[in-house]
């Protein structure tokens, strides 16, 4: 036996030419791969780029960006503003709606739940995260914004008008499609995500670290707070950051319930507009130069939010992440 | 596996002659109890029916080869298995006459009165060297700013850590070397002031200096303290200990004073180990 491996491996030219030509091999396609992504994301930079330039040389970049008006019938002025706040306000707020329940829900399946429920409530999350948003989207249209409507935004406005009327425009007009509904659906739709995110993060904590805390005397709620989520924190941030880039990015549901209103003032359950929901709805539309230019444009501005977004993932993550390189 | 009970008849008559209470080699009290323990992964056995005690202000060496049960063993003794579902553990482990598995003890003061150092260091990452070292004082309350400050510079100066670090007290617990973190994660046991302490193969991750500097804590602390170590490393067993546990393949073979236990086997097994003929 050790003979006939001494033999095999003894026969050494056609096996290093062998190895290195696979190593080589591999190494281009993995590098020709990989730049072909990069290349790929810069190429489609790259025509957004140029296919707004239309609206950049009418407006100004800064003048488009900052500019309030879109007007597709009249006009022909186009502004992106709304639409960056609407984005970012629907995205921030269902992160922030998010967040503390999707950890919750990770903590109880991580280390509370028995073995069977946490199988069925992950089994239950991974479906909710499956279900297209399109579907989503008509359960909102009909049922939970006629819900919402005549639950809560009915009353409060009513109530508003009759207390203190001059608040009204700040509440917006409770028809139940608008700004407030949408965030809570998107909330609804990152918490499969970021719940599944910090599942992970969490189990990824090495038991020495959950037993070093117990060996201090630690009860479970204390092993959770002072080894397990510091420990997993690069995780739950990465995670967090991921769903918000989802958020943003999200078209479909938002679209379908967040009542298309293009321009300010925009106010909190009346209705409003994303870049995505902007995009959605005029792309058919749009029929002259210049709003298929801007809306190429808010298109650009989507692309580079969402960079940023991940650049800050990315920055977090590794700001965050425990040295040593055992996690993420 | 099924010619197990046989075995273990054998195992209770020995360990039976062994005077618990009185053990005619040390002279102080017993601190823990082990009765008749027997743990048990699943269905495979970790430890087979071992009694045996631990005394106070005293040193108790574990050794044996490698997957005896050492480990197994220790961690019994805080209720460290009590996070292991597939765990069955039968017996008992009176800590000062009280069975530390009655379902009226809480573990978690158990785990406060019998603190643990692991193999590997476990510094907590995230937090500074400082707050590393007060975690458990944290846990219980303590919030009292110069008292923190005194117990880290006294439990940091025992585990011989306090003038390496002294100048970075703020910095992460992960940015120390290997030997560093476990001297950190020896001064954060410390802090919680224990009654007992274990400890498992405290110096397999340390230079020989700072071994010395932990086997001289460990006699420093042996006056107040009364303390378990698993150790491989023989003469650091002989040289630390008073008393001594043999054990081979979830069994207790021998328990006695050190130095009989050294030079004297009783059990021929014992011998082998300790002349190194097998483990
Ligand atoms: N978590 C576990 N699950 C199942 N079996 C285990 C587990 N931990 C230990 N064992 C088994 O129990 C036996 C005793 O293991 P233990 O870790 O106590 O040995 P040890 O004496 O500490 O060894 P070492 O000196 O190598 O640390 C071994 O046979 C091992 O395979
Ligand atoms: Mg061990």
């Amino acid at each position: 036996m050790a003979n006939n491996l001494g033999n095999i491996i003894n026969k050494k030219p056609i096996h290093i030419i062998y190895r290195w030509l696979g190593d080589k091999i591999f190494l281009s396609l993995s590098f020709i791969l990989g730049l072909t992504i990069v290349l790929l994301a810069i190429a489609m930079g790259f025509v957004l780029y140029s296919e707004s330039g239309e609206t950049f040389k009418t407006f100004g970049v800064w003048g488009f960006i900052k500019g309030t008006d879109w007007d597709a019938g009249l006009h022909m002025s186009f502004g992106a503003l709304p639409f960056i706040f609407g984005t970012l306000v629907t995205s921030i707020f269902s992160l922030l709606i998010a967040f503390l329940p999707s950890i919750a829900i990770a903590i109880f399946i991580a280390e509370y739940a028995p073995k069977w429920l946490s199988n069925i409530t992950d089994n239950l999350i991974n479906l909710i995260a499956a279900i297209p948003s399109v579907v989503v989207g008509i359960w909102g249209i009909f049922v939970f914004a006629p819900w919402m409507r005549d639950t809560f935004y009915m009353p409060i406005f009513l109530w508003t008008a009759e207390n203190y009327p001059t608040l009204l425009p700040i509440i917006g007009s409770p028809i139940g499609y608008g700004m407030t509904t949408a965030t809570i659906i998107l909330a609804l739709m990152i918490i499969p995500y970021i719940t599944v995110l910090t599942k992970d993060a969490i189990k990824k904590v090495p038991q020495e670290q959950r037993e070093a805390a117990y060996a201090l005397g630690a009860t479970k709620w204390e092993v959770i707070r002072m080894a397990i989520l510091p420990y997993a924190r690069g995780g739950i941030m990465a995670g967090a950051m991921l769903s918000f880039g989802r958020a943003i990015g999200e078209t479909m549901a938002v679209a379908m319930l967040i009542g298309n209103k293009n321009s300010f003032p925009f106010s909190i359950v009346g209705p409003a507009s994303t870049i995505p929901s902007v995009i959605i709805n005029e792309f058919r539309e749009a029929v002259s130069n210049i709003h298929v230019s801007s809306l190429m444009a808010l298109g650009l501005i989507l692309f580079v939010i969402s960079l940023i977004v991940n650049l800050i993932a990315a920055y977090i993550t590794r700001k965050l992440s425990i040295t040593g390189g055992k996690v993420i | 596996m099924e010619k197990i009970p046989e075995k273990n008849k054998e195992i209770i008559i020995k360990n039976d002659s062994i005077d618990m209470a009185n053990c005619p080699t040390c002279s102080t009290k017993v601190r823990i109890e082990a009765k008749n323990l027997t743990i048990k992964y699943g269905k495979e056995f970790g430890v087979k029916n071992v009694s045996v005690p631990i005394h106070d202000k005293n040193v108790t060496a574990l050794i044996g080869p490698s997957g005896c049960g050492k480990t197994t063993f220790l961690r019994c003794l805080n209720r460290m298995h009590d996070l292991n579902k597939k765990v069955s553990i039968s017996g008992q482990v009176l800590l000062d006459g009280q069975d530390i598995y009655d379902s009226k003890v809480n573990p978690v003061n158990i785990r406060r009165k019998i603190g643990m150092v692991f193999q590997k260091p476990t510094p907590f990452p995230t937090m500074s060297i400082y707050d590393n070292v007060v975690a458990g004082l944290k846990l219980v309350g303590i919030r009292n700013k110069s008292l923190l400050n005194e117990v880290c510079e006294k439990a940091l100066t025992q585990a011989a850590l306090f003038d390496e670090v002294k100048d970075r007290l703020k910095s992460p617990g992960g940015s120390l070397s290997g030997g560093q973190q476990q001297r950190l994660s020896i001064a954060r046991a410390l802090a919680i002031e224990p009654e007992v302490i274990l400890m498992d193969e405290p110096t397999s991750s340390l230079d020989p200096k700072s071994t010395l500097k932990i086997e001289d804590l460990i006699f420093e602390l042996k006056k107040n303290y009364s303390i378990v170590i698993v150790t491989h490393n023989l003469p650091q067993a002989a040289r630390v200990s008073d008393c001594s546990i043999f054990m081979y393949l979830g069994e207790l073979i021998e328990y006695g004073k050190t130095e009989k236990l050294f030079k004297n086997p009783s059990d021929k097994r014992t011998e082998e180990y300790i002349t190194g003929k097998f483990g």
